[in-house]
């Protein structure tokens, strides 16, 4: 690409059966040098197309999102090829593509799908990777990102991010007292969003398990902060902390098996790691100042939290075998929400200065701080899975909306919420996500 | 007893509370009741209010039960508003919080919940950290001058509720609070 593109992907979403407002994505800002590659209109085969489930389009889009891609628009092509034999790499070649997906959606005699994918190199005229799915009409959707995710895979080297949900928190204004507050799932593309609680108080810090199965989030539905671990399967959910005070930002341990969390019946913010089996409680922090918003290490062995004792919001870091919280950020006065990526090189946050509130990125290895947003309200940031993108929550007029920046800062998308305001988002592992 | 006392900069930066208090002791309605609770504290839209100049102006400064109703009264005035990240109070605030905790002193029957909150900006959990400090703060204050810790209960909303939905410092200044409710 010689010129930075603007792709405008505006993603109808059919409204499921209930009446979730839907997030509606945009990819604001493309990438100079991002891949370019030509996903060709799936050919359907016993079944008209699904306006819901448009298997080529869904990747299509993906693969823009993930801001690794610059596909060619369908208006573009020349061909259409749907088998190997049909392809003539020469013109793909001289459009400048560099790689080339095929596929077709097969309506089987019992009323499953076989849905089926190849990726070509076309420089080289040769096939890298051809994969054949079952799917139900409901599983559609899954197996269009994961062909994403093995396409990424395949040339980027990046792990899987798409085939996996979305837990965020909506607010809408539904009196001119009253607001109605949702904890919501939905895909990675907005698509399909369920309602896992409604309140008329405030819902906090959703957060996935490791397995991709629970959400841990803070409701004041009972007029005070509780922490619960809601099961999105069963729909049941168990209090698990309800203390004096705060009882807030909860965070799974790699394992599944601790929540870190932060309370205040000792008096004071601290950090506590709870122990979800036997529910026994450890004190982790002790320190007359703030100190909250505990993230794990991937090794299960430290957490990076947020603590006001240097005067001013800072990142700092515990072993919980025990030792002294060792400071990890310098630069600015206010350095908050940390998130870490799931190699444990990089720490995303809140930075706050004179001119607002971005999100940073630095890797604690050579203490190289990167503002990657330019919003003056930006906050909650979350890596994607596969670490190349981090989610965060961010204003738009005054209205709050969600983005993803990738970790370079060269990417830039908005999903937003198309009734009311979303914010906390949380990214499930692709793992479990679909069990 | 009764005596009146000029508060001299009270409340000099609460152009806007849970009510509007005209200098002539009438109290404009519409700004949210008094004892609303969580429930309606919060977002009431504080758009429309007149913004008062309170500095300089006469309260009653007596403890008798329902004097916390009075508009003319001191006690009346049950907002405590903050710097950006600071749970420090302003002198003018600590001021107001020690008549709060004579009359709670006094009326040892009196219970009271200290909402705390912040503005938008920055993190939320951190907020909610702040805003419960800001509310321990009050909460201090108030034990020294001798009430009963079993007369005070302490939530902390963060950014959650705030008073003024605005963006701009003008709403941030009205949402960096604690709001002192008799139950």
């Amino acid at each position: 690409m010689n010129l930075k593109r603007f792709l405008i992907i505006a993603i109808l979403l059919l409204a499921a059966s209930n009446a979730n407002a839907v997030l509606n994505i945009d990819i604001t800002e493309g990438v100079e040098g991002a891949m370019p590659i030509a996903v060709v209109p799936f050919q359907w085969s016993g079944s008209t197309k699904l306006a819901d489930a448009d298997v080529s389009t869904i990747v299509t889009s993906d693969l823009a999102r993930s801001g690794k891609f610059s596909p060619l628009p369908v208006k573009d092509m020349l061909a259409h090829p749907v088998t190997p034999e049909q392809i003539d790499f020469k013109t793909w070649r001289i459009a400048g593509i560099d790689n080339l997906v095929i596929g077709g959606v097969q309506l089987q005699k019992d009323g499953s799908y076989q849905v089926q994918f190849r990726l070509f190199d076309v420089l080289k005229a040769q096939q890298v990777m051809g994969y054949s799915f079952p799917a139900d009409r409901q599983s559609l959707r899954y197996v269009a990102h994961r062909i994403s995710d093995y396409i990424i895979e395949q040339l980027t080297g990046l792990g899987p991010a798409f085939d996996s949900r979305i837990a965020y928190v909506t607010s809408r204004r539904v009196a001119k007292n009253k607001i109605e507050y949702r904890l919501q799932v939905a895909d990675t593309d907005g698509f399909d969003p369920q309602t896992l609680l409604t309140s008329s108080q405030p819902m906090m810090s959703p957060v996935w398990s490791p397995d991709s199965l629970k959400i841990a989030y803070v409701s004041f539905e009972r007029g005070r902060a509780e922490i619960y671990v809601h099961n999105i399967r069963s729909g049941q959910r168990e209090k698990v902390a309800a203390y004096e005070g705060i009882n807030g930002s909860p965070a799974w341990s790699p394992d599944g098996r601790q929540l870190a969390l932060t309370l205040s019946k000792d008096g004071n913010p601290e950090i506590y790691v709870l122990n979800l089996q036997d529910k026994k409680l450890t004190r982790i922090t002790s320190h007359w100042s703030i100190d909250t918003e505990a993230v794990w290490m991937p090794d299960g062995r430290s957490l990076v939290f947020t603590s006001s004792r240097s005067g001013k919001p800072q990142l700092y870091q515990v072993e919980l075998a025990g030792g002294r919280p060792k400071r990890l950020t310098y630069e600015g006065d206010y350095n908050a929400n940390a998130s870490i990526s799931p190699d444990g090189k990089a720490i995303a946050f809140v930075h706050g200065d004179d001119s607002g509130f971005r999100i940073a990125v630095m890797y604690p290895d050579t203490r190289l701080l990167q503002v990657l947003t330019d919003g003056g309200q930006d906050e909650s940031p979350e890596f994607a899975p596969n670490g190349s993108m981090i989610l965060y929550a961010t204003q738009i007029n005054g209205r709050g909306v969600l983005a993803a920046v990738s970790t370079d800062g060269r990417h830039k998308q908005r999903l937003v919420l198309s009734d009311g305001e979303v914010r906390e988002p949380s990214w499930a592992s692709v793992k479990g996500s679909r069990n | 007893m009764k005596k009146i006392v000029l508060v001299g900069m009270l409340l000099l930066l609460a152009a806007c509370t849970d009510q509007a208090v005209r200098d002539d002791g009438a109290v404009d309605a519409g700004a949210g009741s008094e004892t609303g609770g969580a429930q309606a504290s919060g977002i009431n839209d504080t758009a429309g209010i007149e913004g008062t100049a309170l500095a300089g102006k006469n309260y009653r400064v007596s403890y008798e039960i329902g004097a916390i109703n009075d508009p003319g009264n001191i006690l009346s005035q049950k907002i405590i508003y903050f710097d950006f990240d600071s749970s420090e109070l302003q002198p003018e605030y600590a001021e107001l919080v020690k008549y709060h905790g004579k009359y709670l002193a006094l009326n040892s029957a009196a219970k009271i919940r200290l909402e705390g909150h912040t503005d938008e900006r920055g993190s939320r959990e951190y907020n909610i950290a702040l805003a419960d400090r800001r509310a321990q703060a009050v909460k201090r204050l108030l034990l020294f001058e001798g009430v009963n810790s079993k007369q005070i209960s302490i939530i902390s909303y963060g950014e959650e509720k705030p008073a003024d939905f605005g963006h701009d410092e003008q709403a941030w200044r009205l949402n960096r609070r604690v709001e002192i409710i008799y139950e």
